[in-house]
């Protein structure tokens, strides 16, 4: 960002509702099923057809509402007229002037707070396929339309223009991923098109002027794509305005492969869409007992789910800047009951952290299906002494592996057995009786001499193979030295 | 309330356009002055001062009809693309699309 | 008659299906006789009958259907250029109801284009005819559905009623129509014209036969939003309740624009309710004045949106051109006609930006005062009383190129609409040109099983009405 500028950014996100059926009719709503085989009259917009309101699909966006701190209010749905081949009635039944979700926000992991300021219900169109010489709608000699998308529940959330940074757009796109698929709405993959940004971008010089004139982004397919897109179009709005051009309200396409926006059409094209009220459906009122009961079946919430992480740990001590960074990649890898019962278990938070931080994110996939308690048996090993960080880690891996198992088992098969009491004190003797002078140096204590620990106890780790456990070698120095 | 002025030859255009309707200008007139003589009766509404009274969209008042979340049997492919205009691989086809949509 | 087996449903579907032969050439009462199909239905009655099975509350009675009613396979056309040769892949809620009670279903019946007409003239596929006076409009726009059962085509039809489209072709071919309360019949596989205002129900010679066929469509539907929850409607069972102790308001603005022969009419049937034990008084209800201008405002509105789909892409017509807003365009130019695309227009107009306020939304507020102007009448009324339509059948071609006058004959019936309530058409004796007159009888929401027997003493005091009589051939 160039100094002297700030961007205003606020993000419009189509996300599809993971819903057994289509939002108005009994289709399966399935991705990447054969052409126009899941199709009815409705999805079609035969004549004569009429929409009927899925259930699920309304709790589904109530829950979105909860989960993002909206106010969730009676709702009604409006006709968006306009021509297009993917659109099966040449209208879009959405809502519009009241909207089932208002006035939420969502907080993200660095603190900000982002408004929400609408998620409304509305259906998704059929998918267009361009023949001819380039394969894209422009230069095609004619089009394909597959209507088994046509219909699909979709909830729009539009934020406020709240962010100023690029790095903010990517860090609420994630989050609001995270809380889509944690409240069970969707699966959140931008990749496959069940999460679509679009980016309301705009520039000014302080934060006391008010909002420049905004540009629209569209076919932002991933988060980094977000980030790209938003520094180009800041970066291109803020050489206009300091070339003394203006910047005019318009749509823009992000290609990816150029890196660059271009224009899809200026405000005045803007269509007329006659929105008025949809005659085929009836107002929906959800009562205070359904919005409760919606709200009760949802999961906690990323943010919630980070904050009982670093209670945690400031129960032990207090949170690092590192131990952060380890909380939101294990809540981002949904990792964070592992921890929890870990340390429910008896097992430190920071050791209970770090291992599913640092080692089980390695699989997460395989992490999230791991029987917890065989994790906490390892880490209460570990802790104990009974296994070296080292073995942990190894026997860790096997447990990935194999989905859960008994750790102690796995650990003797691997040999990991804990050495006894005895054999560690003669090796932690001999080692202290091969250098005299740097044991006199640390009997002496003092900042100094303590620092000598570490020396001592990695040549007991060397002359163990690794095999000793550090904090008992500790001990014996310690026990040694008299103190 | 304010009455809107007279419907124009423009505004009739302007309609037919936003509609998909091709008028030749002989239609344009004709219709431009029949659509205005409706309008005109229709101009004892617009000139009601209703401020205050809510509008009725459906006459019975109904809400928070649902559907439960069930797969129901769709229609069979065949018999849907036989009824379409043109299709090729099991998709309707359709000419060149002038652009992106609205 | 064919469940008690006195005839067979065979029978009776061959004596309509010649009538239709003699008859309908002169009348153009159906775009399409499925008398193939007809005649399996009628076997399968038949064979109920005769392996004792139950084979329904219609069994073996011939029924035609407005051809804006979807039958799987069976084309429907809605009149129009630009849906010739679509079978639909589904059946209408009420066709499907009708095949399970063992209707026969004999064709289906031209309309206006989509519904929009008051005469059946602007069928693309031609005018229907008034059996009465082939030289007359049946009215519309469920004319043929009107003239089938004037002429002995079909005992029962069913039409569709936006505006006045049921009772009035009623009124003028001389049957009883019946526009039920909104959301009582099942809206789905109905092609739809303007959503919130459109509703299905029965034309027949008789009111206790358009009871039966309400009861058989009539009920709560799954797969339409609007319907209502209510009990199987049996509006049969009151109908010789009578009217004593029963108030019925003769409704002066209906009364103010009608043709003096139509106005005494209306003043005779109700002294034949007075005489049968009613209280008669004449109330005033000044919002209906306004129905017209709110419903020329609201009905295209919705139409215009409902009409959209047909664009060339997935079913009907399709007219090439280099791309795909020119193929809209070209197959929405050639297959609408001249009465769809002003609607067309006229809605697309009153919902645009910068309108939408002055017209659509403030006929929306005229709507609310038009339910309240009729439930204040209502307090005191049970019913209300007035002509279906302003005159008598009028001549082919009167109208046709003067859309405000045409508008203009549904003056009466549009506030019905409007409310959602119930009215019913009855047929009652003829004006000074011997044509049919028909009476109108409207109730407050739900109130059928009322307007229906209040129908049913005016049937009975009605004099009566030749039958038509049709010359066979085309009429020249
Ligand atoms: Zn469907």
């Amino acid at each position: 960002m160039k100094p002297g500028w700030e961007m205003v950014i606020g993000l419009e996100v189509h996300c599809e509702l993971k819903t057994a059926t289509k939002l108005f009719c009994g289709c399966p709503n399935m991705f990447g099923d054969e052409a126009n085989t899941n199709v009815c009259p409705v999805c079609l917009g035969l004549p004569g057809s009429l929409p009927v309101l899925n259930q699920k699909a309304v709790e589904l966006a109530m829950a979105i509402g909860t989960a993002l701190n909206c106010e969730i209010l009676p709702s009604t749905f409006h006709r968006k007229n306009y021509f297009y081949p993917d659109q099966a009635k040449d209208y879009q039944i959405s809502q519009y002037d009241e909207p089932i979700n208002v006035n939420g926000h969502l907080d993200l992991p660095d603190g900000s707070r982002v408004g929400i300021e609408r998620a409304h219900m509305e259906e998704d169109t059929g998918k267009t396929s361009h023949a001819g010489s380039s394969g894209r709608i422009h230069g095609s000699d004619y089009s394909l339309v597959d209507y088994n998308r046509s219909g699909v529940p979709l909830v729009e959330i539009v934020s406020a223009p709240d962010m100023r940074s690029s790095a903010q757009a990517r860090a609420y796109a994630g989050e609001l991923r995270a809380v889509l698929v944690a409240s069970g709405a969707s699966d959140g993959k931008m990749e496959e098109g069940s999460m679509r940004v679009d980016a309301n971008v705009s520039v000014r010089r302080s934060v006391d002027d008010p909002f420049g004139t905004r540009c629209e982004i569209k076919n932002l397919n991933s988060v980094r794509s977000l980030g790209r897109a938003i520094e180009y179009e800041a970066d291109r709005q803020i050489a206009l305005i300091e070339a003394g051009e203006v910047v005019v309200q318009q749509t823009r396409h992000w290609d990816e492969d150029a890196g660059r926006t271009v224009t899809l059409r200026s405000k005045e094209d803007a269509y007329d869409y006659r929105y008025f009220l949809e005659p085929d459906l009836v107002p929906l009122v959800p009562d205070a007992e359904w919005i409760d009961a919606v709200a009760d079946t949802l999961g906690m919430m990323p943010a919630v789910r980070r904050a009982r992480l670093v209670r945690l740990l400031e129960e032990s001590g207090g949170a690092s800047e590192s131990q952060l960074d380890q909380v939101a990649t294990v809540v981002d890898l949904r990792l964070d009951d592992l921890v929890v019962s870990a340390v429910a278990g008896g097992v430190s938070s920071g050791l209970a952290l770090a291992r599913t931080a640092n080692e089980a994110a390695n699989d997460a996939d395989a992490a999230r299906r791991l029987d917890p308690a065989a994790y906490l048996a390892l880490l209460t090993m570990e802790a104990a002494g009974t296994v070296s960080a080292t073995q942990a880690k190894a026997v860790l891996a096997d447990l990935l592996v194999r989905g859960g198992g008994d750790p102690a088992a796995m650990a003797k098969a691997k040999g990991f057995e804990a050495m006894s009491e005895d054999s560690l004190a003669s090796t932690v003797a001999e080692v202290v009786v091969a250098h005299p002078d740097e044991w006199g140096r640390y009997c002496e204590g003092g900042e100094k001499g303590d620092k000598l620990a570490g020396f001592f106890t990695g040549l007991v780790m060397k002359a163990t193979r690794g095999q000793a456990n550090g904090k008992a070698v500790a001990t014996e120095l310690q026990r040694l030295r008299g103190g | 309330m304010a009455e809107p002025g007279r419907l124009t030859r423009e505004d009739v255009a302007h309609v037919a356009a936003l509609a998909r309707l091709h008028l030749s200008d002989a239609e344009l007139d004709l219709f431009t002055g029949q659509l205005a003589e409706v309008l005109d009766h229709a101009s004892d509404v617009a000139s009601l001062d209703l401020a205050g009274v809510a509008p009725t969209a459906h006459a019975m008042a109904v809400t928070n009809v649902l559907r439960p979340d069930e797969v129901r049997p769709g229609l069979d492919r065949d018999e849907v693309l036989g009824q379409a205009p043109s299709v090729e691989d099991h998709r309707f086809r359709v000419p060149r699309i002038p652009g992106e949509a609205p | 008659m064919v469940s008690s087996g006195e005839w067979s449903a065979v029978d009776i579907l061959e004596q309509h299906l010649a009538a239709i032969e003699a008859g309908d050439g002169a009348v153009h009462a159906f775009n399409l006789v499925t008398a193939d199909l007809a005649r399996e239905q009628a076997v399968e009655v038949d064979r109920k009958v005769a392996a004792g099975e139950d084979p329904g509350l219609l069994a073996g009675v011939p029924v035609a259907l407005k051809d804006n009613l979807c039958t799987r396979g069976v084309p429907t056309t809605c009149s129009s250029r630009i849906l010739e040769g679509w079978r639909p892949p589904y059946d209408a809620t009420v066709v499907t109801r009708l095949r399970e009670a063992g209707a026969v279903m004999v064709g289906k019946t031209n309309m206006d284009e989509f519904a929009m007409g008051s005469s059946t003239e602007t069928s693309a596929f031609g005018p229907t005819r008034n059996p009465h006076d082939t030289s007359r409009v049946p009215g519309g726009s469920s004319g043929g559905s009107a003239a089938a059962v004037a002429a002995g085509f079909a005992p029962l039809a069913l039409g569709s009623d936006t505006g006045g489209s049921i009772r009035q072709p009623a009124a003028l071919c001389g049957v009883v129509g019946m526009k039920p309360t909104y959301g009582t019949v099942s809206r789905y596989g109905l092609v739809a014209f303007a959503s919130s205002l459109d509703q299905i129900g029965p034309l027949a010679t008789s009111v206790a036969d358009a009871a039966l066929l309400f009861d058989v469509i009539g009920g709560n539907d799954l797969l339409d939003s609007t319907s209502l929850h209510r009990p199987t409607p049996r509006a049969l069972a009151v109908l010789d309740d009578g009217v004593d102790g029963l108030t019925v308001g003769v409704l002066s603005e209906f009364l103010d624009g009608a043709a003096p022969d139509v106005v005494a009419r209306v003043h005779q049937a109700a002294e034949a309710l007075a005489g049968a034990g009613a209280r008669v008084e004449e109330v005033s209800v000044p919002e209906v004045a306004f129905g017209l201008s709110a419903y020329y405002l609201i009905a295209p509105g919705e139409a215009s949106s409902n009409l959209a789909r047909y664009d060339g892409v997935r079913y009907g017509l399709r007219v090439d051109a280099e791309d795909v807003a020119a193929m809209n365009t070209a197959t929405r130019s050639a297959g609408f006609g001249a009465e769809v695309k002003r609607r067309i227009m006229l809605g697309t107009y009153v919902l645009s930006a910068g309108y939408m306020d002055a017209y659509y939304n403030q006929a929306l507020r005229v709507r609310t005062r038009i339910i309240e102007g009729f439930t204040r009448a209502y307090h005191h009324c049970d019913v209300l009383l007035g002509p279906t339509a302003p005159t008598t059948a009028f001549a082919l071609g009167a109208k046709v190129d003067d859309p405000l006058t045409m508008y203009l004959s549904d003056v009466c019936t549009i506030p019905s609409n409007l409310a959602g309530h119930p009215a019913i058409s009855v047929p009652f004796g003829t004006g000074d040109d011997g044509l049919p007159v028909g009476v109108q009888l409207l109730g407050p929401a739900l109130s059928e099983g009322t307007v229906l027997k209040v129908a049913a003493v005016v049937e009975a005091a009605a004099p009566p009405l030749a039958a038509p009589v049709l010359v066979e051939g085309t009429p020249t």
